[in-house]
């Protein structure tokens, strides 16, 4: 009677927490689009991704308010980090598990989780003041999609060889038991048992990490020089959606304000684009 | 059992959370019974706000009681709060627009804007031609004003900063006719990126370039009109790019409001003027 009655309680308050974790999201949604239909009514949905630039300061009749430029910046230095990331973040985490003799191992993996824990203003300070004069030196002017995606890949890079190495140590040791009895070689155990038994894992820790390149905004905004241009290389300055909501948002009145509300939502819509895809390709192929 | 304990310390814990939250924001909002303690609200640019958290700070210990809150938001935001009544006094680091005619400005203090190059340039002097050009992208390599031969990197502030305004108007330029290699936020963002970058070119406060070229970084101060880019010029009125710090109200400034902003006009907080690199006032 006892056990029943603190089931039911706990019951309730998780009820009462998952309720709570949804109100959230949706209130964050009805914010945003709250804040942001000043600027869809002045200004037009269309505008945001017909006009010519983006000068948001002079008022909705004689600002450009186009955004797809920061959409492109975004897509662009997000996929390059996953591309750049992803392989090491993998091949991190099997030397790890697979091929580190466990001395070298544990302290690896802590440093790893030390890479994980730097506050990314650090990155972002380091990437302003080593990377960028160096990008500089041999092609300017030095702030560029390439530093945004060398750092961004660095600050992924240990999301993505954390989860993959939890997903490794979560594959039965059956399975690795009857390789070694097959007598497979530890890359063909790896190849032929481990990655299709860990392959939804890995795949979430790539996903995971996509996610935070794409919501990362301090150190993009301090080595992508923030130019509102669709770039023509890897050297161009780029400016991200979360980036022009950060340099703006301080500085921003009336419909100038609202049309960040607006870049907010383009973001917002690209993660639930992220999700969508994630749900998508694991019920049709990863989890089967 | 224990099962129990951790959901009854979880409850308590989480009414006492709200029970607090709700009894601190309303001691905020009501005069309540400490009403003997009055407050200021500032809002507004983040170049005055330092230094009005400074005069705060001196106001405060001679004044027990009282408390001075200074938040930021950009001068556009002190002066609309202003406006609105959300704060009893706003901060402006520009001179009032003719749009803001409705508003009162008090002057705390003079800033200037400076533009700025690597230390390794060679060039030592543009004319605001050539600066205009730079900016507009009509002058791409800096052989073109007697440098070396390579590209010009400019570096410009974002939309709606006080000291873009500033920039614009002396140079008469448009914003949207400036072509920008690198795109930067605050005044350190931008000696951080050109002392990074031998043929960047850009514009910054004027203190915080002085104090960053006296302490090693390596950027060198353009002259304006022919007048060397130092705060004692700034001082002299002669430096031509400059700009007021300002406090901005709605009504005539009476009771506690007025006594805050003779006190930072007067020569009590000249030092703490200094201390931020700008420049006192003289009223």
């Amino acid at each position: 009677m006892f056990r029943l009655q603190s089931d039911t309680l706990l019951v309730w308050a998780l009820r009462a927490c998952a309720a709570l974790a949804g109100i959230i999201v949706l209130l964050i949604l009805v914010f945003l689009v709250n804040e942001a239909l000043p600027a869809l009514r002045d200004v037009g949905p269309s505008r945001f991704f017909g006009d010519k630039s983006w000068h948001p300061a002079e008022g909705a009749a004689q600002g450009q308010f186009n955004l797809t430029p920061m959409l492109w910046g975004t897509l662009f230095v997000t996929t390059g980090a996953v591309l750049v990331a992803t392989p090491l973040g993998i091949g991190s985490a099997l030397f790890c598990h697979f091929y580190a003799p466990s001395t070298i191992a544990g302290p690896y993996r802590k440093l790893v989780e030390l890479l994980a824990g730097i506050p990314s203003v650090v990155y972002g300070l380091w990437g302003l003041v080593v990377l960028v004069p160096i990008i500089g030196d041999f092609h300017p002017p030095g702030p560029s999609l390439l530093a945004g995606t060398i750092i961004l890949s660095i600050m992924i890079l240990p999301t993505i060889a954390l989860l993959t190495d939890a997903t490794l140590s979560n594959v039965p040791k059956e399975y690795l038991q009857g390789a070694a009895a097959l007598g497979l070689s530890r890359w063909g155990t790896i190849r032929g048992v481990v990655f299709p038994a860990a392959k939804s894992g890995i795949f979430t820790s790539v996903i995971l990490g996509t996610g935070r390149a794409i919501g990362e905004t301090m150190a993009v905004l301090m080595v992508c020089g923030n130019v509102v241009q669709i770039p023509n290389s890897i050297f161009d300055p780029i400016r991200t959606l979360t980036a022009n909501i950060a340099l703006e948002m301080a500085y921003a009145m009336d419909d100038h304000r609202s049309a960040l509300f607006v870049s907010g939502l383009v973001l917002m819509a690209m993660i639930v684009a992220l999700v969508a895809i994630a749900e998508f390709i694991s019920k049709g192929h990863v989890y089967d | 059992m224990p099962q129990k304990n951790i959901l009854i310390i979880f409850f308590v814990s989480l009414i006492s959370t709200c029970a607090g939250y709700s009894c601190s924001s309303s001691g905020n909002a009501g005069s309540g019974p400490t009403s003997k303690s009055e407050q200021l609200v500032l809002t507004g640019s983040s170049t005055v706000a330092p230094l009005a958290v400074e005069i705060g700070k001196r106001f405060e210990s001679l004044h027990p009681g009282i408390r001075i809150d200074v938040q930021t938001g950009g001068s556009s935001r002190g002066t609309a709060d202003a406006r609105r009544g959300l704060a009893d006094i706003g901060m402006a680091s520009r001179a009032l627009k003719p749009e803001e005619e409705d508003l009162l400005g008090f002057t705390i203090a003079q800033d200037g804007v400076c533009v700025i190059i690597h230390g390794d340039n060679s060039v030592n002097e543009l004319s605001d031609e050539q600066i205009a050009g730079i900016f507009s992208d009509k002058i791409n390599n800096w052989k073109e004003v007697g440098g070396q031969d390579a590209p010009i990197t400019v570096v410009n502030k974002s939309e709606g900063r006080a000291t873009l305004e500033v920039f614009l108007k002396y140079f008469k330029l448009k914003n949207s006719e400036i072509k920008a290699d690198v795109v930067i936020g605050d005044n350190e963002q931008g000696i951080k990126t050109i002392s990074g970058n031998r043929n960047a070119i850009g514009y910054v406060s004027i203190g915080t370039a002085e104090f960053g070229s006296q302490n090693g970084v390596p950027i060198k101060l353009l002259p304006a009109g022919g007048v060397k880019a130092t705060t004692d010029n700034l001082a002299k009125g002669t430096f031509p790019i400059s700009r007021p710090l300002n406090f901005v109200t709605k009504t005539e400034p009476e009771g506690l409001i007025k006594e805050f902003i003779d006190f930072a006009q007067s020569d009590q907080v000249h030092d703490l003027v200094k201390e931020q690199y700008f420049v006192p006032t003289t009223k």
